[in-house]
């Protein structure tokens, strides 16, 4: 059987019409609507992509191809629970981000770009994230994460996994 | 060194300083209102071009020009686009005035809108600031109620909606065009100008872009006036009838191995050193420093012994830096090996080259390449010569490229290899001691970490 089950809920569709007035055409609406998709589910299947190019009158080859430029939206499986960037630009890496990245990979059993089995992390490496102001940093969700050592790094790890679950 | 105090940051630090109450008590909107009923969009026009404001994105545009570029009796639309994209390593000013002051950066967008007859402006945020876009999204909300955004603002007449729109993590959104193309919902790809935005950008339609502090600039511009702007910075060179000289406080950042780091406003024209030693408390740790990037990682290094170069629009250019950029300056201890500092250099790039033009797509992914080569102890002199030539061949100035983006990959290689020549070879001497002077093609290494 044929499922119609679709991947857009209609609160997405709500939420990515809600800002169709503000742009003359809705090619605009594909960042935004790849946004909305990416929050609720952690990434952004191929069938999202259709959905959202009937959805804004585009072929799915172009939603598909702005997408793919950004290297931003996950495709083949969602990203952790959270999902850390920690910078390995100038100013971080002068003061040990590169390590830092090591040591959060090696904590949470992973390499760069990789999720944890119990899919509650995923680490990437970041380029500068605009807080060199507290060197080295990392971006986790919405969360600034400052002036990171090896011992608040492993603390971060630990909470992550014990949040598993709980928060959505 | 005489005190200065502080405008753009004035409200840093101040409790409840990102509400609109807290902008009002300060004298905020007061010049916009006054403004919209007193002046017509040219006289702002006049008004900025007349304090010789520059653009403070990164290519120091003289903004009041920039906007005169307009088609004049346009029936409309027009944009306005903020770019508040900010990526290049080492800048964060865009978001402490974001997060801290965001009225602040809202009058100066309507005045901007105003005085380019924009009725509809987008904010490009980049996705990993999420504070300044809940600080920005309060601060439009507050503005939309009082009626100082949406339809006649303040019963003048002028209408204005401002939106704010989020980026994916892609350093060449912050290219005008990328912005614009990404805007559009494409891929960031800059586009070839001309035609530039001003005749034909978002949507088509004519289009100015313009940096978070340029709009902090022009709101403290309507508030104190040109004369106390043209009296701070470095007056225009009377012998370079092309200079329009570096006018107004700047917004440094300053990272890296400093005591404090932080972002510190200043006339510009103060020196690195006074920057490093006056505000940023010296060098960490006492050591000295080996080299300072200027303003971003793409504007090249500064020598020690180059330090007291004034970073105003000129400076960093008379000692071969590509040019005042972001003002970000970062501090690189004597400790620290060139070699690696490159190496994360042309990472950068090379992860953020857009691909379009064969020179950056190559040359950033060449030189990343051979920097991994070097730093595995299987680097050759001839290397240098190698990387100095993608340095000198890359770019809009060698006329090779589409966008700056290139230009900015150059210069580090290009400094790097001049300013630090002994230290390369005495490096790729010691760490390949029997393979150094072979100037036979070698394999590339396969790559870790970049993509
Ligand atoms: C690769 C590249 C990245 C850029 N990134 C930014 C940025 O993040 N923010 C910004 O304001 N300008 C950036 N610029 C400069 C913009 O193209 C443009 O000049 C600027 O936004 C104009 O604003 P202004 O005149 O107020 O400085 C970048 C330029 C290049 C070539
Ligand atoms: S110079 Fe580089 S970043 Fe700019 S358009 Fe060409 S390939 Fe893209
Ligand atoms: S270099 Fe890491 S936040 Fe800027």
């Amino acid at each position: 059987m044929i499922t119609t089950q679709r991947i857009l809920s209609p609160e997405m569709v709500a939420r990515i019409e809600a800002l169709a007035p503000r742009y003359p055409n809705r090619r605009a609406l594909t960042l935004p609507a790849l946004h909305i998709v990416n929050e609720v589910l952690r990434y952004v299947p191929y069938e999202a992509v259709v959905e959202v190019a009937q959805l804004l009158g585009l072929a799915p080859a172009e939603v598909q191809d702005t997408l793919s430029f950004y290297q931003f939206f996950p495709q083949d499986k969602p990203s952790g629970e959270t999902r850390a960037w920690v910078c390995r630009s100038v100013s971080c890496a002068l003061r040990g981000g590169e390590e830092i990245l090591d040591h959060i990979c090696h904590a949470a059993g992973i390499d760069p770009y990789g999720t944890t089995a119990d899919g509650s992390l995923t680490v990437e490496p970041a380029e500068c994230l605009g807080a060199c102001d507290f060197a080295p940093c990392m971006l986790a969700g919405k969360t600034l994460h400052k002036n990171l050592t090896k011992e608040s790094a492993e603390a971060f790890v630990r909470d992550a996994r014990a949040r598993a679950g709980k928060s959505s | 060194m005489t005190t200065f105090q502080p405008v753009l940051l004035e409200a840093v630090g101040v409790a409840g300083s990102h509400t609109l109450a807290s902008y009002r008590s300060r004298g905020g909107y007061a010049p916009l209102e006054r403004l919209l009923k007193e002046k017509q969009p040219a006289d702002v026009i006049e008004l900025v071009k007349s304090s010789g404001l520059r653009g403070r994105g990164g290519a120091g545009f003289p903004t009041g020009l920039k906007w005169t570029f307009l088609p004049k009796d346009h029936p409309g639309p027009i944009y306005l686009c903020i770019n508040a994209d900010e990526s290049e390593p080492g800048t964060f000013n865009n978001r402490i005035l974001m997060e801290d002051d965001p009225h602040q950066v809202i009058e100066g967008i309507i005045l901007s809108a105003y005085a380019t007859r924009a009725t509809t402006a987008y904010l490009y945020l980049r996705y990993e600031y999420p504070q300044s876009w809940d600080r920005l999204q309060g601060a439009i909300d507050e503005a939309y109620a009082a009626g100082l955004l949406g339809k006649n603002i303040q019963g003048s007449g002028f209408s204005l909606d401002l939106y704010l729109h989020r980026g994916a993590a892609a350093y060449i959104c912050g290219e005008e065009t990328g912005l614009i193309e990404s805007l559009e919902g494409k891929r960031a790809w800059p586009r070839i100008k001309p035609p530039f935005p001003a005749i034909e950008g978002l949507f088509r339609k004519p289009t100015v872009v313009n940096n978070i502090e340029t709009m902090a600039c022009v709101a403290q511009i309507a508030r104190r006036g040109v004369d106390w702007f043209r009296s701070i910075g470095v007056p225009a060179d009377p012998n370079n009838p092309r200079d329009p000289g570096s006018y107004g406080p700047k917004l440094y950042c300053l990272s890296g191995h400093v005591e404090r780091p932080g972002c510190y406003e200043a006339p510009l024209g103060i020196t690195a050193r006074q920057l490093i030693d006056g505000h940023g408390g010296g060098v960490w740790k006492g050591r000295k420093a080996k080299a300072v990037i200027p303003g971003g990682i793409s504007m090249g290094l500064l020598t020690e012994a180059e330090l007291d170069t004034p970073l105003d629009f000129a400076g960093p250019g008379k000692v071969g830096c590509l040019g005042l950029g972001t003002a970000a300056v970062v501090v690189i201890d004597e400790t620290v090996s060139i070699v690696d500092f490159l190496h994360n250099s042309c990472r950068f790039f090379a992860h953020e080259s857009c691909g379009q033009c064969t020179p950056c797509r190559e040359g950033t992914a060449w030189s990343l390449r051979m920097l991994e080569r070097i730093r595995a102890g299987k680097g050759r002199l001839k290397d240098l010569d190698l990387l100095a030539e993608i340095g000198n061949t890359m770019g809009m100035m060698p006329g090779s490229t589409i966008c700056g983006l290139a230009d900015g990959a150059a210069w580090p290689i290009k400094n790097a290899i001049k300013k630090f020549r002994g230290e390369f070879e005495d490096y790729i001497k010691r760490t390949n001691p029997s393979g150094w002077m072979v100037t036979d093609p070698v394999p590339a290494l396969p790559i870790v970490g970049a993509h």
